[in-house]
């Protein structure tokens, strides 16, 4: 190894990926447990209760129904972290074997596959999500799907980049020449290759994923009440603003630390692995 | 250049022909008939015979994709479903005020993001330069309806400063009234953004200062000031234009929620009304609209940076 890369390989660990890999770590574990571990039932209706502030009975205050703000938004927080993490799956198994196959075929493949992405991307994201969720009735797995389809693009085309440039070195040649399958090539050889950039970016990604996703919840067209989404919880409790803020802050608060933690992962990992990619736009 | 133009702007011709059939295919192919999604679930046979009459839902749908297309190129809309009004004349309104709404929050974003990023650039290092860079990363995460509801319950419940919801035309109330219906959707929609373009600018900028022309021209005594503006800027900017196309994006999305948040009348608010009220010919057409208008928008900064760049204005690429 020379003296560059062992530099390289010590380079530390940014602290906000250490921070932001901490807040996630928590966040998830609370996502998958929260339905459990939730003071109250988080669809009971307590007429009694009705918008109580926070307090040591309920931390997060009552809704308009009297729920428990803080047990809804336990019961809730797996939607977002289904909608990041889903959708950027989505987006991964159908935009990276597409860039794979422009990259190694060229000429007509390549033409049809890109001028396909060209045209979805000439869409603004969010008529992406309408259009879908505008002809079918709204639900959590659409709303991932509509989002996941948003961002395949972007996957197709940094694939197929970064494939282009692996694909033109000495060993691709040597394994073309040993008379590998296309399959193993692209699989065995490419693959491994391009996926530093593809994990960067794809970690970048989860954020915008959970932006696009809460932001269809917010206007109705993700999973449907009495659910929890975060996003749904805020625009619901858009009537009440005036009498019983938290309604809306609590959960507009665990959103944005989620958020911001997330990206903190993706903004880490990137200085981490891929400092040239600084400032690289998002969609 | 112009060869360069005429093929962008060709491009965009196909792009909103294919968007065309795509959204009526989306629309007229997907499982369900259109007249149950008019009418809903529980409608009469009569009724669905007749509303599928009425809108000629019996003809074959090439037929009824060319009779919308003809009357799109001819600026006929049709008219809506669910209001008594021609599409054309709800949407240009709609229109107008979206406009104003997104040409504001662009242009603030434009200059923030900007100022804010040559800032950082030129002061690397500096406090302000890591507090700008960690309220970047945290920005840039937290959604416009977040920022819409705080700035509700802020401005307009606690301190009473400004109007929470709606909209008053600029010819009817004045200047000032109309702005402060504008304000806060503005801000709303501008701090992503901002901290977006402000981050790009930032690191373009900085790769420009590091680059031999900055270095020749500080080297034969060019005052610092001039080696910035005239020199590393220009360059800075291409991507910061790139970039703000790709938010023209972003920001048509925000422009859609926060118009449902502060009860906006405006494109994204009719969009949202034609999904909820099943209004097919408002809906078809709202989202032509809207992709015609970011294609225009995608063009614009494709023709200012090909503009900027000799490369693609002397037509060495493509």
């Amino acid at each position: 190894m020379t003296a560059v890369a062992q530099k390289r390989r010590r380079r530390h660990v940014p602290l906000i990926l250490v921070a932001g890999a901490a807040i996630v770590v928590v966040m998830v574990l609370l996502g998958l447990i929260g339905p459990w571990i939730a003071p109250y039932d988080p669809t009971m209706f307590a007429v009694r209760s009705r918008m109580q502030p926070p307090s040591g009975l309920h931390w997060f205050g009552t809704d308009e129904f009297g729920r428990d703000v803080l047990s809804r938004i336990l019961a809730g927080g797996y939607y977002s972290l289904a909608m990041g993490f889903g959708a950027t799956a989505i987006s991964l198994v159908i935009g990276v074997p597409l860039g794979l196959i422009a990259a190694f075929y060229r000429g007509w493949v390549d033409d049809v596959i890109m001028r396909i992405i060209d045209l979805m991307i000439s869409l603004p994201p969010i008529l992406v999500g309408l259009l879908i969720l505008a002809v079918t009735s709204p639900g959590l797995g659409k709303t991932i799907v509509a989002v996941g389809l948003v961002y395949v693009p972007i996957m197709t085309r940094l694939t197929r980049s970064v494939a282009l440039s692996v694909l033109a070195q000495d060993f691709i040649e040597a394994a073309a020449a040993r008379r590998e399958k296309t399959v193993y090539i692209l699989w065995r050889e490419v693959l491994p290759n391009v996926w530093p950039t593809i994990i960067v970016e794809a970690s970048l990604r989860i954020t915008f994923a959970i932006l696009l996703g809460s932001a269809l919840s917010f206007l109705g067209l993700g999973p449907q009440p009495p659910a929890s989404e975060w996003g749904l919880m805020i625009a619901e409790s858009r009537p009440f603003l005036d009498r019983a803020p938290w309604i809306g802050l609590a959960p507009g608060l665990c959103l944005c630390v989620l958020l911001v933690a997330v990206n903190f992962v993706g903004e880490g990992l990137r200085d981490l692995l891929d400092p040239r990619m600084q400032g690289r736009g998002h969609g | 250049m112009l060869v360069y133009a005429a093929r962008r702007i060709l491009g965009m011709v196909v792009v909103l022909f294919a968007m065309s059939a795509v959204v009526f295919a989306a629309i007229h192919l997907l499982p369900g008939s259109v007249a149950h999604m008019v009418l809903g679930e529980y409608a009469t046979a009569e009724a669905v015979a007749a509303l599928e009459l009425k809108l000629g839902l019996r003809d074959p749908i090439l037929v009824q994709y060319w009779r919308w297309l003809s009357g799109v190129l001819r600026g006929e809309f049709g008219q809506a479903l669910s209001i008594d009004q021609p599409v054309a004349r709800l949407i240009g309104g709609a229109l107008e005020r979206s406009a104003a709404l997104g040409g504001m929050s662009l242009l603030l974003v434009a200059i923030m993001g900007i100022a804010l990023g040559i800032h950082s650039a030129v002061h690397r290092g500096s406090l302000s330069d890591r507090v700008l860079t960690m309220m970047q990363y945290t920005l840039i995460a937290i959604p416009e309806f977040f920022w819409c509801t705080v700035a509700i319950i802020v401005f307009a419940v606690w301190l009473g400063w400004l109007p929470a919801t709606g909209y008053t035309p600029l010819a009817d109330a004045g200047l000032l009234q109309w702005l402060r219906h504008l304000i806060l959707p503005v801000v709303c929609l501008s701090l992503g953004l901002t901290a977006h373009v402000s981050r790009m600018v930032r690191s373009s900028m900085l790769e420009a200062i590091e680059s031999r022309y900055v270095l020749a021209a500080r080297a034969k005594g060019v005052p610092e000031r001039l080696v910035l503006l005239r020199h590393a800027l220009p360059n800075a900017m291409l991507p910061a234009i790139t970039v703000l196309a790709i938010d023209a994006g972003i920001l048509i999305g925000g422009i859609v929620v926060a118009e449902t948040v502060f009860s906006f009348p405006g494109l994204g608010s009719l969009l949202m009304y034609a999904i909820q009220n099943h209004d097919i010919p408002l809906l078809q057409a709202g989202m032509l609209v809207v992709t015609a208008v970011y294609s225009l928008a995608t063009l614009a900064a494709d023709l200012a940076s090909a503009m900027l760049n000799p490369r693609i204005r002397l037509g060495a690429a493509h």
